[in-house]
This record gives structure tokens, sequence and C-alpha cells, in this order.
């Protein structure tokens, strides 16, 4: 029986890595590019790269395969790009190449585009030439402001004029065109009055240099520009970091699947070729492409993406699957009820993309301060150019002059550096401590927040099952159980392998896992068996009634029957957490798609009074939407696919490590570490950075009303207008670096969580 | 006043030659791996691309 055993193992081993591999093939071959003279490029992510050496072991690895024209591995994006001279047959001997020297080969997905940044790159270029004139402009510009007169200065200003205006043409592009996409929807946003103040400022220096004689702002106009360029590049590259280390984490989703032909060969067709009636073969550890039914086989499916529940479901033919949940233990045979577009998971999709897009109505408070900022400007200005009107008695020149310094000096480069910076700065501690953050409205809308929703399964508890009571016995029985379970992939069996002290020494052969029901094995002639109570049972001595509790049974042949009893862990912090917040005003709740007794439970370990059990993915949506409805914001925390829809729709959200693909795209935040108290600290940073988004605003209209005066009465000259532009940027800057000392509190994750959940191992 | 008809064209020559430096240094992709960079000069025979 052991012989055959192992050849059902090895067969089902060959399918996994045939199919997995020729999924990868065929997406490589999806993101490649082709070069002129017939030579292939093609990125491949090895995530398992992290030294010097790893790179001299990949580059001459596959440098010496033939056919390679070029390898080049890139140790910050992960990544190797290979040339191949004919690509056809070569990338499967790559691909094969890199699994051989230990580096699993997968594809790169959204980060092989990321690598070619068109926009950052723009952006960079666009920062170089602002730096460059803005510096020469700067040093043109001293000598007028310390006493050069006659040609020296009309010559400074005509040099000047050179540098600046081809930069102001490059390098406020991005700005320009901002503006001119707002202006278009006839919507202000911050863009608008800055661009108007740099292409105010030179075109009246242009007129003065040339016509007037009088003063130049090309130094304001072009050192604005870089100011600001700084911001937007920061605040480009924060994001882009986010997102790559998001997609770092990322399990390959099923991106197609294995469908078996007429005549039995199995070819890998990407998910929008499979249709109804197709059969498709899932190994074990794959997620299901496609709803269906099973034709062939039997294994136990985790359908925690759909349903929240932690333990597996045994599935045998005739069942129903649905798309993104995990097949376990056992290839199956699947026949296709619905198209990949139709199936659960592209509803959940649709569900989210319904939700994100009626979130969108949030402005950002730096558009909205503009909304604000942009008509007192400009009423300013207006007023400015009226006064002097009838004070000159019609001086249009002196007018003109007063009117447009006024909007050259409330041009918001203060303003504009106000929240990216602060945003960068606070993005980056939270970076530092494991928290990603994909947009900085959401430190905005985190700050906002009065209540806080929970998913159970997953977010509060860790969604790995513990072992409660062991009941089994320490000795020859716990060591043949440990060594059984640790040879189990369930997580059933895993809690028990990690509850049971000791070694796992034991002698057993001709293992074998029996889909829907257990493991199985040998020791000494005897059977055992780890698994579920009812076929364990078979081969135990006393049949007494049979536990109803949720709990992995272990006996050998002849024996009794050991039970233990499972029950959910609580995740480390999850009650200080709450208690954190809730002393912040903060109202927590659960919303969870378990039964009721179980979600009870956690309330009442983490001392929530609200809590809702039983709901779908549909009904969370309903119930976020009835709070908004209310006023409330609301942030949502949850992992599961279920959650998905809820954490697009939440004012704010938050995915710890362990969610979903989907619910970490969805989510504002993505935890990297499996520490809950992270979203305290999350919250408290934002609020933070609340703070000093506000102070950065009050400093930098502190400065207009100095300024804008001196303005309005026609005092303004370039000196002022530098000093005054520069000196208020770095004050923002500077009270933004105080966001740099944020820290979390690491003393709150060691604080032991409600008694009454600590998972009793019984040392037996 | 001579000397600023040579000395600002030198001083813009300077900052230009940076520039273009960068530009070139951007477009080369000298910035696309600055780990891997830290972590090459580690080893001791170079790797040469196969022609």
């Amino acid at each position: 029986m052991s012989c055959c055993a192992d050849g059902v193992a090895k067969q089902v081993v060959t399918n996994t890595q045939d199919s997995a591999r020729a999924g990868l093939l065929s997406e490589l071959a999806l993101q490649a590019r082709h070069l002129g003279d017939g030579s292939v490029n093609y990125q491949i992510a090895a995530p398992s790269m992290h030294c010097g050496n790893c790179v001299n072991t990949l580059e001459c690895g596959l440098g010496a395969l033939p056919d390679v024209a070029k390898v080049r591995a890139n140790l910050s994006l992960k990544q190797v790009s290979v040339t191949l001279r004919s690509p056809e047959k070569s990338l499967e001997t790559v691909v094969a190449k890199m699994d051989e020297l230990g580096f699993k080969p997968q594809s790169p997905g959204d980060l092989a585009r990321q690598s070619h940044d068109e926009v950052l790159q723009r952006l960079v270029r666009s920062l170089a030439v602002a730096g460059f004139a803005s510096a020469n402009v700067m040093l043109l510009s001293l000598p007028v402001w310390t006493g050069a007169t006659g040609a020296t200065e009309t010559l400074f200003h005509y040099i000047s004029a050179l540098i600046a205006l081809p930069a102001v043409a490059y390098a406020g592009r991005p700005f320009f065109s901002s503006a001119w996409a707002a202006l278009k929807q006839r919507r202000v946003n911050m863009d608008v009055p800055i661009s108007l103040g740099v292409l105010l400022a030179t075109g009246m220096s242009l007129y003065e240099s040339f016509l007037g004689g009088g003063q130049a702002y090309f130094d304001a106009a072009v050192s604005l520009l870089f100011f600001l360029l700084i911001g937007r590049v920061l605040d480009h590259m924060m994001r882009n970091k986010a997102r790559a280390a998001a997609s770092h984490l990322a399990q390959l989703a099923a991106k197609g699947g294995m469908v078996i032909g007429a005549d039995g060969t199995l070819t890998y067709l990407p998910l929008g070729g499979i249709k109804p009636g197709m059969v498709l073969r899932v190994a074990a550890g794959e997620r299901f492409p496609v709803d269906g039914t099973v034709t062939d086989g039997a294994s136990d499916v985790d359908r925690a993406l759909v349903s929240g529940e932690s333990a597996p479901v045994a599935i045998e033919i005739g069942s129903g699957i649905e798309a993104g949940t995990l097949n376990l233990t056992g290839s199956v045979d699947i026949k296709a009820t619905r198209a990949a577009e139709h199936s659960f998971l592209a509803e959940i999709t649709q569900m989210m993309v319904a939700a994100e897009n009626g979130r969108s109505t949030y402005m950002q408070l730096s558009d909205r301060m503009a909304k604000a900022y942009a008509p007192v400007v400009h009423i300013l200005a207006l007023t400015t150019f009226a006064g002097w009107l009838i004070y000159s008695h019609g001086n249009l020149h002196a007018s003109i002059t007063a009117a447009v310094s006024v909007l050259i000096i409330t041009c918001p480069c203060a303003l504009g550096l106000a929240v990216p910076v602060a945003h960068v700065i606070s993005a980056g501690r939270l970076f530092a401590s494991g928290i990603l953050m994909k947009d900085g409205s959401a430190l905005e809308r985190l700050a906002a927040i009065d209540t806080a929703a929970f998913d159970k399964t997953g977010t509060l508890t860790t969604g790995q099952p513990s072992v409660k009571h062991l009941g089994i016995p320490a000795g020859e029985i716990a060591t043949l159980a440990k060594a059984l379970a640790l040879r189990s992939v369930h997580p059933g069996a895993k809690a028990i392998a990690a509850a049971i002290e000791g070694s796992a020494s034991a002698s057993i052969a001709g293992l074998r896992e029996v889909p829907g029901h257990g493991v199985e094995a040998s020791h000494m002639g005897h059977r055992l068996r780890l698994g579920r109570a009812s076929w364990v049972a078979e081969i135990a001595a006393q049949t007494t009634s049979l536990p109803t509790e949720t709990g992995v049974a272990f006996a050998l042949e002849g024996g009794p029957l050991y039970y233990s009893t499972l029950s959910e862990k609580l995740r480390d912090g999850a009650a200080a957490t709450i208690a954190k917040l809730s002393a912040r005003g903060i109202e927590s709740c659960i919303l969870s798609g378990d039964g009721g007794p179980q979600v009870e439970v956690v309330a009442l370990a983490c001392c929530i009074k609200e809590y809702h059990a039983g709901l779908k993915p549909g009904d969370k949506l309903a119930w976020l939407k009835q709070k908004a409805e209310a006023g409330k914001h609301v942030l949502m925390v949850g992992d599961g696919l279920n959650d998905a829809p809820a954490l697009a729709a939440a004012h704010v959200s938050i995915a710890p490590a362990s969610a979903s693909d989907v619910g970490r795209t969805a989510a504002d935040f993505v935890l990297t570490s499996d520490d809950l108290t992270m979203v305290n600290f999350a919250h408290e940073a934002a609020l933070k950075t609340a703070r000093i988004v506000k102070e950065n605003f009050a400093l930098a209209i502190i400065y207009n009303v100095f300024a804008v005066p001196l303005a309005m009465a026609g005092q303004l000259n370039p000196l002022i207008a530098a000093i005054a532009m520069s000196s208020s940027s770095i004050i923002v800057v500077a009270n933004s670096l105080r966001l740099q000392l944020l820290k979390p509190d690491h003393s709150l994750r060691a604080r032991p969580t409600n008694r009454t959940f600590k998972p009793e191992v019984a040392h037996a | 006043m001579n000397g600023l008809l040579f000395l600002i064209p030198v001083a813009l020559g300077l900052g230009a030659l940076g520039l273009t430096a960068f530009m070139w240094s951007l477009s080369n992709g000298q910035y696309e791996d600055l780990e891997g960079a830290a972590s090459r000069i580690l080893n001791d025979e170079e790797i040469e691309p196969r022609a």
C-alpha cells in the first residue's frame, strides 16, 4: 500500500509543477518585449534574490546557457532581465535553470511596468532643469540686489530670461497641465494659483527687462518651481514604494488554469480563455480559477476568502466550488460552470468598483484649501488694481505692477509644500514601522474617523486555529501524533504539531493524505490516523459518542481515540488596540461572516459592545452605507475577499499582512506585520500629521499676512519676494520634519490579551 | 566688466555640463539598481555580458 501511495504523491507533485510552470511561461511571454533584431527581452521576478552573490550566481548561471544574449539581475527590483536570441524553446530552459539555481522564478506582474516609470522620469528631469535654472538665475540676481546697475543689470536680466524661459516652459508643465485640466472641469486646485503666479512672474519680468527696465522676478519663478517639484517627486516616490512593496507581498492568484482537452492533454489557458463546460485540473495548493463543480477526485478547500471561515471544507465529486478558494489537499478535476468574468470573484470586484466610485467624492485638503484660497487671492489682486488706479489717477502701469506683484507673492509655494512634505515624512515613518500607505489623502481620511469596524477572522483573530485542549497524553503517543501532524498541510494539524512539545522522531512509514479526512501512516505495523473524528474512529478501539466541538482526532490502531479541540487565536495586541482607540473616542464594532457564538467570544475578549454576525459582503456594504448616511466616518479593518467591497467603500481602510490579494488592493493601508497595534499607530500618526499640516497652512498664511500688504502698497521688490518665499518654504519643511519623531508603542503588543481567550494548551 | 564676458559663460557651461551628465545617467539606467551596484563591487570576477 505504501508504495502505491508514494506513486500517487509523486504524480501530484509533477502535475502541480507542470501547471505552474506552463502558467508562468505564458505570462512571461505575454509581457515580453520584442527587440528589433528578432531577440526578445523577458523580465522574470526572483523574490529570493537578496545579495551580491545571488546576482553573481544568476548572471553566470543564466549567461552560460545557449541562446542567452544578455542577462542582467536587478537587486532593487528583485528581477532578472534576460534577452534571448530565439525565444520559443529557450525561455523554458532559462526558467528551469533559475529553479535549479534555487531562485524560484515568478511573473513580475505590475513590477515590470514599474521599472520604466515614465511619470517619475519626467518629474526628475523637470526637477533637474529647475534646479539648474534656479541656481544660475539666483547667482545672477545677487549682484543686481547688491547694487549692479545700468548695462550690467540689463545684461544680467537678459541672461536670466534666456535661462528662465526654457526652464519654466519645461519644468512647469506638470503644474500647467494639471491646472488646465482642473480649469476645464471648472474646478480650482492648488496648481491654478501656482501656474498663475509662475506665468505672471515670468511675463512681467520679461516685459520689465526688455521694455520697462524695472525689476525682474525670474529667480522667484524658477525657484518656486524647484521647491514645488521637490514635493511632487517625493510624493510620487512614496506612492511607488508602497505599491511595489504591496505587490511583492502578493501571492500569485490564479490567472489561468490547466484545461484537460478531449484527448486528455493538458493545456494552460489564461482566465479569459476558460469557457463554461471546460474541464480543468487544479492541483493541491492552487486556487480555483473559475466557479465550477468537481468531476473527479476529492480534496479539502479553504473557503476563508468567501465565507471568512477558516476551517477547511471537504469536497467530493459533485460539490460546487467558487473561484478564488484554495485547494488544500488533493488534485481535483472541475467542470467550469461560469466564465471567469461572471464568477463570484468577478462579482466582488464589480461591487468594489461601484463602492470606490462612490467614495471619489472625497476632496483632498489641499484642494479644499485651494478652493478657498484662490478666490481670496484674485479678489485681493483686483482690489489692488482698482485701488491703485484711483490713487495714482489712472496710472495703468503702476496699477498692473502692483496687482501682479500681489499674485506673485501669494503664489502658494509654502502651501504647495505644506501637504506633500508632511505626508511623505509620515509615510516614511509608517513604512519603517511596517505600514504601507497607498495615497496621501488616506492619512487625512484616517484622521477624521469616529468609528472603527473590524472583521473577525484573519483580522482580530489570526485565522489560524490554535489548540484549546490538547487531549493527547505525553510520551510515545504525543511523539507519534506530532510526527504525523508535521507532515500535513492542514491548519488543524499544524496547530497540533505546534502544541505538542518535544521531539517528533518516531519511525512512521507509508504516509498518505486522504482528502477530506486526514492523514494516515503506519508505525510498527499499526495504522495511525489524524483527522476527522468519524474517520479516525474507524481504527480506534472504543467508539464512544464522538465530540461535537471543532477539533482534530488522533488514534493508533486498536488504541483509544484522542481528541484535541481547536479555537481561534486572538491576534497580539487586538484588545489593546481597541482600548486605545476607544480612549480616543472611537467606537469599535465587529462585522463578521461567522456565526453568532464565535463572534460573541471575540467581542467579549476585546471589550467590543457592538457586533454583527453572519454578514455577507453585501450586508457589510449596506451597514457602511447606513453609517455614512448618518454622517459617520468609518475605518474598516479587514482581510478577506469578503471584506474587499467594504474596504473599498469605507471612509478609510486597513488590511493586515495576511489579507487576500483583493483585500490588499482595496485597502488604503496595508500592514506588513501581523501586529494589530499598528492600526493604533497609524491612527496616531494620521492625527499628528493632520495637526502638522494645519500648522503648515497657518505658517504659510502668516507669511502672506506680512507680505501681501507690502505688495499691495507697491513696495514689493525681487529681493523681498525671494527671501519671503524661500524662508516660508524652509519653515514649512522644518515644521514637517517634526513628524520624524513618530514611533510606534511596542509595549502595547506585549500587554497580555484578555485571559478568557488565551489558548490553553494542556500539558498532559 | 570684461571678466564677466568669459566668467558667466564658464559658470553656465559648467552648470549645463552637470545637468547633461545627470540627464545622461538618468536615461542610461544608472539609478535603476542602487542596491545591486553596492553588492556587485564585492564580486571578484567581472561578469561580461555575452555579446
